[in-house]
């Protein structure tokens, strides 16, 4: 009985130490500091599909096009045919041949991640730069480029998300799987 | 009784062997010499000083030893320093540098690590590769911090400060790109160059920091956030997205690499760790988490780092890595000296979690047969293994097997081939053959 005793004794002294262990990693000092409004409305520059996130401001693709001369042909070509680096035109049907070419126009599902991407990363000598009538011009000038809008359409906060991409099916959702694996 | 003036003996090409033993150099790809012949070679030599040694004849005039040690043994070394750095023998134990956009572009690309210059399993920090999409920021961390937002109770900043005040957690995970090998599936033939070169877009290190579901309980998650979206302070604001699952079960909020305070080319000073899965969703100098309903569909999920199938669909969001190994000793552009032993060394890694064998063939796959595992083998970390090796001095072709404990195993590079797009890159996990010429040298080969 005596010995019986001990090894629960243990037992339990054993289990309050996991116990503390654990606690110990999940408990957390609270240190975070409140964001205000204005804090998220400065940080938070993404936009997803949904177009929500998209700020004021509007650009069709003929002012577009002076955006693209100042700012990318030196890197993307004219017309944003490419060289020296990616090209951002042209391919749409060519995704399933035996010469795929992936740009904006045949390969990117959602005119949102233009407008996103374009406005945080570009032009790569001076990221962030562009206001957001140069975005929405730029964004609509490679589009029209691509035959999805017409050269005077104008592109604004209502109706940038709802631009149908040609690729826009052309993911396959994998993010409830594993590693992909072949037989 | 002193041995005085060695080279007076007659056999002095003895004594000159002695004092300019072979020095395995780095610059070259050499093979190390048969440890077995060399171990040989000293007894031989220890014997045959004994020998001299009992020699009355030996006993000269009265001199120092000195001349019978080399430089450094015989003048005082260099003083202390603050930082230690590698030998200058070890020069050429450097990254290798890929600009994606040559000099238009400098900060953009990769520095590979050199795995086939480097054991064990942990890689040294200023070796760590390195995959930036513009440039390494020089972040002030007085002057940086996170920020929890979105879908959240309570949106909040940490400061550097305040984060190093929290409970920490240390592991070993590899990170490795999710483009990792690809010229290996796009190259129609193979590629000469090291293994680093073609497979170095894989390290692993220590990491220590605050597991990510602790800062997110603080928070508070709404129900309706299941997606969070991971940001970077670097110039392109490098953004990938990935499941609350994965935040709640091991993501970790990484701030030292290796014991001391991460590289800014890993991230200073901070960087997401999610184990086991692309390298790119690993997002270094981290300054923000935006919780979402759904996924940002940012650039890099979807114009990159998808996966391209032939009928012209792409798999999308493929965050787990497969299972993967490469022998890195003996392996691309190294030369075999002579036939006889030689230690096959790699590394084995999984995005499923343990290794849990890995298997060596020398005939391209025709036999197999298990390496050791040596050392740790933790989950999402490199494994070292090993196996010997007598090479007869015939054409060989080297290759490494790895299966995880889910029970995958590494694909061929043709199953591959065929189930991807002809411009298919990420994700290969293929096996890797080193085939052995007649003359010793390594080359990398497709079977």
């Amino acid at each position: 009985m005596h010995i019986y005793k001990k090894t629960f004794l243990s037992v339990l002294v054993l289990g309050s130490m996991i116990a503390c262990t654990t606690a110990q990693h999940q408990a957390s000092p609270n240190l975070g500091q409140p964001m205000s409004a204005l804090e998220i409305k400065k940080l938070d520059i993404s936009i997803g599909p949904d177009g929500v996130g998209l700020p004021v401001g509007s650009g069709n693709a003929k002012l577009g096009a002076k955006v693209y001369e100042a700012q990318c042909v030196s890197c993307h070509g004219v017309k944003g045919q490419g060289k020296p680096v990616d090209a951002l035109v042209g391919g749409i049907g060519s995704l399933s041949t035996d010469k795929p070419v992936r740009t904006v126009g045949s390969f990117w599902p959602h005119p949102t991640t233009l407008f996103d991407y374009t406005r945080r990363s570009m032009p790569l000598q001076s990221p962030k730069s562009l206001t957001n009538n140069e975005v929405y011009a730029v964004s609509a000038y490679i589009l029209f480029l691509n035959g999805i809008i017409s050269e005077d359409y104008e592109l604004n906060q209502q109706n940038l998300a709802q631009v149908k991409m040609p690729n826009r099916d052309g993911m396959i959702d994998f993010s409830k799987e594993k590693a992909v694996t072949y037989k | 009784m002193k041995i005085t003036k060695l080279s007076t003996h007659k056999d002095q090409s003895l004594t000159e062997n002695l004092l300019d033993e072979p020095i395995v150099s780095s610059n070259s790809h050499k093979f190390p010499e048969n440890p077995k012949r060399e171990l040989d070679r000293r007894k031989f030599m220890q014997t045959s000083l004994l020998a001299l040694a009992s020699s009355p004849a030996m006993v000269m005039a009265d001199e120092s030893i000195k001349n019978d040690f080399p430089a450094w043994s015989t003048t005082p070394g260099k003083g202390l320093n603050e930082y230690g750095q590698p030998s200058k023998f070890e020069a050429t134990t450097k990254r290798g540098i890929a600009k994606a956009y040559g000099d238009l572009a400098p900060g953009t690309g990769s520095a590979r690590t050199p795995i086939e210059k480097l054991e064990g399993i942990i890689t040294p920090s200023g070796l760590h590769f390195d995959r930036s999409h513009n440039g390494t920021p020089d972040i002030d961390p007085t002057k940086h911090q996170l920020s929890i937002h979105g879908l959240v109770d309570r949106p909040l900043n940490f400061s550097i400060e305040n984060l190093l005040r929290y409970p920490m957690i240390s592991r070993t995970y590899f990170v490795e790109c999710a483009g990792n090998s690809a010229v290996n599936i796009i190259a129609p033939k193979p590629v000469q160059a090291t293994a680093g070169t073609l497979h170095g877009l894989i390290s692993c290190s220590d990491w220590t920091g605050i597991p990510l579901s602790v800062l997110l309980r603080e928070a508070g998650v709404n129900p309706s956030g299941k997606w969070v979206l991971a940001e970077g302070a670097d110039a392109p604001g490098m953004s990938r997205s990935f499941p609350i699952e994965k935040a709640m079960d091991n993501a970790l909020i990484a701030l030292y690499q290796n014991g001391e305070k991460i590289r800014p080319e890993q991230g200073y000073p901070m960087r997401l760790l999610l184990p086991g899965w692309e390298g790119n969703m690993n997002v270094k100098w981290l300054r923000s988490l935006k919780i979402t309903a759904e996924p940002t569909h940012t650039k890099d999920e979807t114009s990159k780092y998808t996966d391209p199938l032939p009928n012209g669909k792409a798999r999308q969001f493929t965050f787990e890595l497969g299972v993967k190994s490469i022998i890195t000793k003996p392996s691309g552009l190294m030369k075999l000296p002579s036939k006889g032993f030689y230690e096959i060394s790699g590394i084995a890694w999984s995005g499923a979690g343990k290794v849990a064998r890995v298997e060596i063939s020398t005939n391209g796959g025709k036999d197999w047969f298990d390496a050791m595992i040596d050392g740790p083998n933790h989950a999402f970390s490199l494994v070292r293994f090993r196996a010997p090796w007598n090479w007869n001095g015939e054409p060989a072709f080297l290759q490494s097997r790895a299966i995880d404990e889910r029970g995958n195993i590494q694909p061929t590079r043709a199953a591959y081939k065929a189930n991807n797009a002809v411009d298919g890159r990420y994700h290969n996990n293929t096996i890797v053959t080193w085939a052995v010429q007649a003359d010793g040298s390594v080359q990398n080969a497709y079977l």
